[in-house]
């Protein structure tokens, strides 16, 4: 025994000698000082990387049967769901994980919200981040004309044409990312290359930097105490404690319980009555009949329905772009020098409740059949989601902020 | 000059000449990049003109047809239809089809060469989705005032019989009308206009 460990110890040696492994191994896990009082919203940044790794293993597998022309992939997709070996599986947990990866960002980036993680200096953290979501928003979208159903093709209509109604580069625009003149089996193979290839190279590269960032300032907590500032004689956070293995451990309970709920989406309810697949994807894209009711796919809803409340086509388009882009503005727009929710003043606390609840009932909104009631509804959500960006540095700046302690609370 | 001394303006100079034609390269590169996503020829080559048969259509009766990938519509509009129109020019956003939204021959109040024979490509001018034909009879909930159109369901943008676009609803001008002829008097050629106007 002694002598396979001194050969194991001989081995790392020869490893460290030539490549930084115990270093890396040290930086970012064994000695990475993260902050002792986290709590449940710290679960979702390492469930989504969970995810993406499920997305790109499931995905590898899914090609191996997928065929991207618009003669074959229905009916591929329906092959891989009959008559492959496992290919009903593989296929549930690629469309759940969508969903899935889109609640765990949702919740990661709400936790910035509630604790100022995006404030100063996480600034550039914030930024790395917000680039992922629009990088996963392109994801989705060129995955979901894949199966070419009726809802792949119409939902891929509708997007190209948001951008063919940006004044004049707008229709050479939406050619030159359709390749054609309408969606076909040209849009259809390239947007496989983008959803294969292109995206997922961009999304790594994205994550790496994200999580290279977020070890260079280190994490921010609950209390949005920067614990870096007292430090034992060592030079190690009071308030800080090992990555490995108090937070692996910890992180791999929030892996069993996510893949406990994952795994009845995907086995019981995987087309979750239609919200992770909806019914018409399951009719063959027809060109010439668009269904009675198309609505995105839930992620995308809450945009969509500022879309379609504003009875303007450059307008709707204009305020759908803007409301994604504001987030990028966060870490300037806010002007307290509190981070956490636990000592903002109500001003704060009132707007991310409202803003909140605008984001759900616009996400609602958008799945529903555009009545007028609800139009006139999705006006006054819209209004209230831009007030929460355009007024921030004046309710932020002038909020009865609590004193925020010089140690994190613990427990 | 004395040996082992650094010239910092030649080394300036060489660095910021390496920087500009390397640029220059990259930037020339990226045209194939760009050019190769566009139409190819191939499918810049589909599109050719197609004939369709109307001598089975009935007054109100529509027919869709994929013409260049896209359904076009033909709707064969009955007088009280074709009365109907002028009614309605002061709730549509452009009655006299003053914007290029069709060939100048179907630039009338129809916006057809016949009256009888709407021919329209079928899709909303707003985020291009195909809207619905709804005629006044049709329980739809349109309001009691519908004089039979289209509805989008995406949406909600209405047209009228002649593809005019109403006000108040997001989409920005008319129907699209494509170029076409009268073969004869039962054959409309689509795609291709010469010889009328």
């Amino acid at each position: 025994m002694d002598k396979i460990m001194k050969y194991l110890c001989a081995l790392l040696d020869w490893i460290d000698a030539r490549f930084p492994l115990t270093k890396l191994w040290n930086e970012h896990l064994a000695k990475y000082y993260a902050p002792k009082n986290f709590n449940f919203w710290y679960f979702f940044g390492s469930l989504a990387l969970l995810v993406l790794v499920i997305q790109i293993v499931t995905g590898i597998w899914l090609t191996m049967n997928y065929k991207p022309s618009a003669e074959d992939a229905f009916a591929s997709v329906e092959y891989i769901m009959r008559d492959v070996e496992w290919g009903w599986w593989m296929r549930y947990m690629h469309s759940t994980g969508s969903s899935a990866f889109f609640i765990v960002i949702y919740l990661h980036m709400f936790r910035a919200l509630l604790y100022g993680s995006f404030k100063k200096p996480r600034e550039l953290l914030w930024l790395t981040g917000m680039f992922i979501y629009l990088t996963l928003m392109g994801e989705a979208f060129f995955g979901y004309l894949l199966p070419w159903g009726q809802m792949s093709y119409w939902g891929a209509q509708v997007i190209i044409s948001l951008f063919g109604a940006i004044p004049v580069i707008g229709d050479s625009l939406a050619l030159w990312i359709r390749g054609d003149y309408v969606v076909s089996d040209v849009t259809l193979n390239r947007f496989f290359s983008f959803h294969v290839i292109a995206m997922p190279l961009v999304l790594l590269g994205l994550v790496f930097v994200h999580i290279l960032a977020l070890h260079e300032v280190g994490s921010n907590n609950p209390d949005g105490v920067e614990i870096k500032k007292k430090k034992d004689e060592h030079g190690i956070p009071l308030d800080g404690i090992p990555f490995h293995p108090y937070y692996t451990v910890k992180d791999i309970v929030g892996v069993v319980v996510f893949l406990i709920f994952f795994s009845m989406v995907v086995f019981y309810n995987p087309e979750m009555g239609g919200y992770f697949l909806e019914h018409n994807n399951f009719i063959p894209a027809d060109p010439l009949k668009t269904p009675e009711h198309i609505a995105p796919v839930w992620y995308f809803t809450p945009y969509y329905a500022i879309l379609r409340a504003i009875p303007s086509q450059v307008a709707g388009v204009f305020a759908m772009g803007l409301a994604v882009m504001l987030f990028f503005f966060l870490p300037w727009l806010d002007r307290s020098p509190v981070k956490s929710i636990r000592y903002r003043g109500w001003k704060y606390r009132l707007a991310l409740t409202a803003f909140t609840i605008s984001f759900l009932a616009l996400g609602w909104l958008g799945m529903q059949v555009a009545i007028p009631t609800y139009t006139w509804l999705a006006r006054v959500f819209s209004v209230i989601y831009f007030m929460f960006f355009v007024f921030m540095p004046f309710y932020t700046s002038t909020d009865n902020d609590k004193p925020v302690p010089e140690r994190v609370r613990y427990p | 000059m004395h040996d082992g001394e650094i010239d910092r303006h030649r080394r300036r100079f060489l660095t910021t000449a390496a920087t500009v034609v390397g640029g220059v390269g990259v930037a020339a590169s990226s045209i194939p990049f760009i050019s190769t996503m566009m139409p190819s020829a191939k499918t810049k080559a589909i599109g050719a003109p197609i004939e369709v048969d109307i001598s089975d259509m009935k007054p109100g009766e529509r027919k869709t047809v994929k013409w260049q990938g896209k359904p076009v519509w033909i709707l064969r509009r009955s007088q009280e239809n074709l009365n109907a129109l002028s009614s309605l020019n002061t709730e549509v956003r452009d009655p006299d089809s003053s914007e290029e939204q069709q060939p100048p021959y179907a630039k009338n109040e129809y916006r057809s060469i016949k009256p009888e024979y709407l021919v329209v490509i079928g899709l909303c001018t707003h985020l291009g989705c195909s809207p619905s034909y709804v005629t006044a009879a049709d329980q739809e909930d349109l309001g009691p005032d519908w004089k039979g159109g289209f509805f989008c369901p995406c949406h909600g943008s209405r047209f009228d019989l002649a593809g005019r676009v109403f006000k108040g609803v997001p989409a920005p001008a008319n129907l699209v009308v494509p170029r076409y002829r009268f073969v004869t008097d039962t054959r409309i050629l689509l795609g291709d206009d010469t010889g009328t106007g």
